[in-house]
């Protein structure tokens, strides 16, 4: 019996010799435990070495291997060709970022924001090591526990079209993980966070369209964690003119 | 010289490409036929400060079969906003957690759809009692 194949469409782009991407296909054989990293890794070894993409865990923990899988952003080690076989498997490097090459996107935009968030916690006053360390109840833990499992795999930014629109957007991955420092009971610093959060390009460009929350392959519901920030940085606004003039902040 | 020459690919016609995309823009959409049907009735409520006479005359536009026609597909598309409006509510709000336990995205939306139901209900039944 023949051996079983699918085909696997690329889009390629190599910056010193294309104008735009174009599509490559590739057949590649097909075993029922295949994800689509392994084809890539495939065709990267036996096919074409001239493809480049990212990835290191193979296990849906490094977040590096996130890119559009028939039109979906998905982590392609996370994402098995019995499921699209035998349709042919279009791959895209991640929406909305621009491309280096190939699959490989440029992604200095989300490590500014990232830094812009200060991600980690910044207690309100110092500790010494003979207090020893914070306690917290289940309680407290369960208020941030999962938005602290973002692995920033970028795919919440590719599901977001207003960030697409308005790349100054801070986004859904880097607004989870501010929630989560700030829904931290060890943390002091959400004052300076919420900052952010009001600010033009937070959390206001966010029309709730939801897919950023329903890709999250760690199940970290951005939306949520948006959304809950509208209604508290709204929140502060209203009460700021309840204060006493000069004392804000 | 650097090599690198990012790709920036554009977003025109972005909402076409992804059914869930599509489904936002009709929510979106259909928000439109919820400001119509309130500035009919708005415009019922300023014929009611006007007398009898342009009352009337409101009642009677009520009854051409366009506007009843008009009345069933603003009908259906609110029903769809609300249905849609729902299912992303969980998403919106913060948890709510009930006897220790956090209540799930479907008792959310079931609520609130429920809540619709209800009122709908308490509503229609008000003005049958009123025209009775
Ligand atoms: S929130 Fe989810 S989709 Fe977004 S970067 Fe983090 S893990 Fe990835
Ligand atoms: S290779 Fe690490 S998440 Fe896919």
């Amino acid at each position: 019996m023949a051996e079983k194949t699918i085909t696997i469409k690329v889009l390629r782009y190599n910056p010193e010799q294309d104008q735009a991407p174009v599509f490559q296909a590739y057949q590649v054989p097909f075993s029922d435990d295949m994800s689509v990293l392994q084809a890539l890794l495939f065709i990267k070894d036996e096919l074409d070495e001239t493809l480049s993409f990212r990835w290191s865990c193979r296990m849906a923990i490094c977040g590096s291997c996130g890119m559009m899988i028939n039109g979906n952003p998905k982590l392609s080690c996370k994402t098995f060709l019995r499921d699209i076989y035998p349709e042919t498997v279009r791959v895209e490097a991640l929406n909305h970022f621009p491309i280096e090459r190939d699959l490989v996107v440029v992604m200095d935009d989300f490590i500014d924001k990232l830094e812009r968030i200060q991600p980690y916690i910044i207690p309100a006053a110092p500790r010494s090591l003979a207090q020893g360390e914070y306690l917290q109840t289940p309680a407290q833990l369960e208020k941030y526990e999962q938005f602290s499992s973002c692995i920033n795999c970028l795919l919440c930014y590719a599901a977001c079209p207003q960030y697409g629109l308005n790349p100054e957007f801070i986004g859904p991955g880097a607004l989870a993980l501010l929630h989560r420092y700030n829904a931290d009971s060890r943390d002091g610093a959400s004052a300076q966070r919420m900052e952010l959060v009001a600010a033009e390009e937070g959390v206001f460009n966010c029309t709730a369209v939801g897919y950023c929350s329903e890709v999250c392959p760690k199940h970290v519901d951005p939306a949520n964690a948006v959304n809950q920030n509208k209604t508290t940085a709204a929140g502060n606004y209203f009460m700021s003119f309840l204060k006493p003039r000069g004392t804000s902040k | 010289m650097s090599k690198r020459r990012p790709y920036v690919r554009p977003m025109a016609g972005w909402w076409r490409k992804n059914p869930f995309f599509i489904e936002y823009m009709i929510h979106e959409g259909t928000a439109l036929f919820v400001a119509a049907y309130a500035l009919v009735l708005l415009a019922g409520l300023v014929c009611l400060a006007l007398g009898e006479a342009a009352w009337n005359g409101w009642l009677g536009a009520m009854k051409h079969p366009l506007v009843i026609l008009f009345h069933l597909v603003t009908l259906a598309m609110i029903a769809y906003h609300s249905w849609t409006w729902f299912k992303i509510m969980p998403k919106t709000m913060p948890p709510v957690v009930i006897g220790g336990k956090r209540l799930s995205a479907a008792m959310i939306t079931g609520g609130g759809l429920a809540a619709v139901a209800l009122a709908s209900l308490l509503a229609l039944g008000l003005f049958w009692g009123m025209t009775r």
